[in-house]
């Protein structure tokens, strides 16, 4: 075992990983440590742009940009942290294009800027043109600026470090530092830190249909789940309305924003039946649920009838080959179909929690609903600030991890530089010990591939767009026999060198506690609101569920974890609920 | 609900014949074959992650995000490199095995993972950061679209090092830096925002640089993002050529 000292210990290298290095390297010692490398992190996948208003193109602002994301995220969204997002998003994108960003620019030379699903001017008059783009590669030209950037200012990385555990101060009061696998040689870190920041991404992977790599498997929320500390509003999973049909690969918003258009199978324009405004460009919760509803009412295309399409034909080739070659080229490689000239086929594919780690508006990670972990903070898909509430609006995402990245960054940094380093507790590696011997030694008869394929289809089948009390407990039954049944899994290789089967037998147990808290919160959620569609239940209730879940590790005197639900006001500013239409 | 692909289902059997190599035990790979049903729209990845889940869970090679933007799961695959997750089953000749191979040129570290560490050297070698000059601006900067357009190309890159270990100079001559490091290079060198080319020029123009380039095209063909290796590598030898000293 190694023992490392830093100030401050980044945990994942995505955007937000990247971006709060940036700013905390340059005002203490630290550390970055990743499952991956850097550029390997799925922010890298997120295609069509990063809202900001900017103004670059037509009259916007950014209050306008709040109330949007507001009202999109179904008023479950903290108004205080959107109003931060919003207005700091302008100085977000103004930060990336001096770091080299080479956004798309307008005739004038300026940063262009294009129309997103659910940004409207003036309160919902119009679609808007806010979202900064490079082509359809925003996310990857983010990922690769951010890391540029890592390598300027000589930022210190450990690549392929897996994080496992959190350390905490003996009294338990405040974050000690991380433990790591390290999976070239299997050996085991612990870094002490004053403090710590997880940046570790979503849990796309308990779905079967996602957009999501397969590394996305929720280990710093699984982390912080298991230290007893409380996860927000995991029953909020958004779908993406666009992912090519049967694989869900992801395919841009942007292709609506550049006026593309969702056909049934009889050629028609569905959308202006559920969002007569803004049609195509309606938020994806709402996307998602229509097209479900048109292939349940037997109007989806295709020899099952089971998806709809997504039309790009009538606009200028030249303009899908500049504005969405990626996509293009995924549609060609993966389907056959060119956009060109052929409907593309999709359907909603698991895409983004907008559920995590609880943290306030400085990123601090919460206890409960008002104390703060010291020395702990989250950024990025991993936290819950909360920013999306029910429902993320398109390209806030990219948003999300710059600013709050940002902010991370420097309020880790400036606790470490008034903070002592807190003792290292005794044996505070063996947990992890336990975690991965237990794992080598056992001799039961269960497979990692089985188990992880059977709750992804139990979750695709019982807990996605739309869900109901029975399918719900289904999926909860399921998903707890599965658990019991991971007891007895056990991996072929006993190797310590590159032993990726253990890791992914480990990324497993996350995920099974993230689907069992995901399912419980949606079953006690007795309504429908933003991302989590009841269909026993399909009003929003206002009086009774205007307000975060917080799910916290309940264990029993003879040792079994439950979930167990209480709630956290939302923050409201100047935004009342009213009802969503588009 | 989920979708489901209108296709002829027709499964195949598939042989894959894999170059394995356990740092523990071998001395030298060895290759083991593992026949496994699959769809001809399957990606190579997905039969790979088969035949761990369910044949042998020791095989070991790197994979994220599955359809071509990481980068991780570069490999050769019957003896050309590219990306797992973006060769399908059906642009495949699976009447003779499928033989999936290590990339080539880097340290290997165990089935097919290499050490990707000399790769990202010779990346971050070549300074792969805007340099600006003066102060910051408060805004902005501005660029033309046709200014934006020259580098475009190379802002693909995904450092998955298809190219540069695809390089019969990157094989036999370990310091050349390879072509990926001038992909990287070429895009701030011809960016109308960056202060750096000079600088960037003379790392390129040692007796590592571009001149080692011997047009062979194998990066281009390798490149799973299709960006036009070779032209860039020729761009910066121009760019060398004609610049003032």
């Amino acid at each position: 075992m190694q023992i490392h000292r830093y100030d401050v210990v980044i945990v994942g290298a995505g955007g937000a990983g990247m971006r709060a290095a940036l700013e905390s390297s340059t005002r203490a010692r630290t550390a970055v440590l990743t499952k991956l490398y850097p550029t390997r992190s799925h922010t890298g996948a997120a295609q069509g742009g990063m809202c900001a208003a900017l103004a670059n193109v037509e009259e916007d602002n950014w209050e306008w940009h709040t109330f949007d994301t507001i009202k999109g995220g179904d008023y479950l969204v903290d108004q205080d942290a959107a109003e931060i997002m919003c207005k700091e998003a302008i100085d977000a994108v103004i930060d990336l294009e001096k770091m080299g960003l080479p956004f798309n620019r307008t005739p004038e030379g300026r940063i262009d800027q294009r129309r997103f699903g659910g940004h409207t001017r003036n309160h919902g008059e119009a679609a808007v043109r806010r979202a900064c783009y490079a082509a359809d590669r925003t996310g990857h030209m983010i990922l690769q600026t951010l890391y540029q950037n890592c390598i300027k200012q000589d930022v210190e990385f450990f690549n392929e470090f897996y994080v496992l555990d959190l350390v905490m101060s003996e009294d338990g009061e405040r974050t000690a530092g991380v433990v790591a696998y390290e999976l070239a040689t299997g050996e085991i870190h612990v870094f002490r830190a004053k403090s710590v920041v997880f940046a570790t991404g979503g849990f796309g992977k308990v779905f079967k249909t996602t957009s999501n790599a397969h590394t996305l498997t929720g280990d710093g929320m699984g982390i912080i789940w298991r230290k007893g500390l409380p996860l927000e509003d995991m029953e909020f999973y958004q779908f993406h309305p666009t992912g090519l049909a049967g694989l869900g690969v992801l395919l841009t918003e942007g292709a609506r924003g550049e006026g593309g258009i969702l056909r049934n199978k009889d050629g028609e324009r569905f959308m202006e039946r559920y969002a007569p405004t803004i049609k195509d460009l309606a938020p994806r919760d709402m996307v998602a649920r229509a097209m479900v509803q048109e292939v349940r009412e037997g109007r989806g295309a295709g020899p099952e009838g089971d998806y709809v399409y997504l039309d790009l034909t009538h606009l200028p080739a030249e303009q899908i080959e500049t504005k969405l070659p990626d996509i293009t080229e995924f549609a060609r490689t993966y389907l056959g179909v060119d956009p060109i000239t052929e409907l593309v086929p999709v359907f909603p594919t698991a895409h983004y929690a907008m559920g995590g780690i609880p943290t306030n508006i400085e990123t601090e990670v919460l206890r409960d609903n008002d104390t703060v972990v010291p020395g702990l903070y989250a950024a990025g898909e991993c936290a819950c600030v909360s920013v999306h509430g029910a429902n993320r609006l398109g390209t806030n995402s990219l948003l999300d991890i710059n600013v709050f990245g940002r902010r991370a960054g420097i309020a880790a940094a400036e606790y470490a530089v008034g903070a002592e380093l807190p003792d290292l507790p005794e044996n505070s590696e063996a947990f992890v010990e336990g975690l991965v011997s237990g794992l080598r030694d056992s001799t039961g008869g269960e497979r990692v591939g089985e188990i992880r394929k059977a709750m992804q289809e139990t979750m695709d089948m019982n807990a996605q767009v739309y869900r109901t009390e029975a399918t719900l407990k289904q999926a909860l039954s399921d998903v707890q026999e599965l658990q019991r049944r991971f007891r007895n899994v056990a991996i072929h290789d006993k190797g310590e060198r590159y032993n990726t089967e253990l890791l992914e037998a480990i990324e497993l147990g996350f995920l099974l506690d993230l689907a069992e808290i995901l399912v419980v919160g949606a079953l006690e959620r007795k309504e429908s609101r933003g991302g989590h569609a009841r269909e026993d239940y399909q009003a929003r209730d206002d009086v009774n569920f205007m307000r975060h879940t917080m799910a916290y590790r309940h264990v029993s005197e003879n040792g079994d974890a439950t979930v167990r639900l209480d709630y956290k006001p939302v923050v409201v500013t100047r935004y009342q609920p009213m009802e969503r239409k588009y | 609900m989920a979708a489901t692909v209108p296709e002829q289902i027709t499964r195949l059997q598939v042989t894959f014949k894999i170059a394995r190599f356990i740092p523990e035990t071998d001395e030298e790979p060895h290759y083991e074959e593992y026949t496994v049903e699959a769809l001809p729209t399957d990606r190579v990845l997905t039969v790979l992650q088969k035949i761990k889940d369910e044949v042998d869970g020791t095989l070991t090679f790197r994979r994220s995000c599955a359809h071509g933007i990481c980068g991780s799961d570069a490999m050769r695959i019957n003896g050309r490199n590219r990306l797992a997750c973006k060769t399908l089953i059906k642009d495949l000749n699976i009447k003779k095995p499928v033989v999936v191979e290590a990339i080539k040129g880097l340290p290997l570290e165990k089935d097919l993972v290499v050490d990707m560490e000399p790769f990202f050297q010779a990346y971050r070698d070549v300074m792969p950061f805007l340099i600006s000059e003066g102060h910051d601006p408060t805004k902005e900067r501005l660029q033309t679209i046709e200014d934006r357009a020259v580098f475009d190309d190379t802002t693909k890159c995904i450092l998955c090092a298809c190219c540069t270990t695809s390089c019969p100079v990157f094989w036999s001559d370990g310091q050349y830096f390879g072509p990926q490091a001038i992909v990287g290079a070429h895009r701030f060198i011809f960016d109308s925002r960056d202060a750096g080319t000079d600088v960037r020029l003379d790392i390129l123009n040692s007796k590592e640089g571009v001149w080692r380039c011997r047009t062979t095209f194998n990066c281009t063909d390798a490149c799973p993002r299709g960006i036009e290796v070779t032209k860039a590598i020729q761009e910066v030898k121009r760019a060398l050529m004609f610049r003032r000293d």
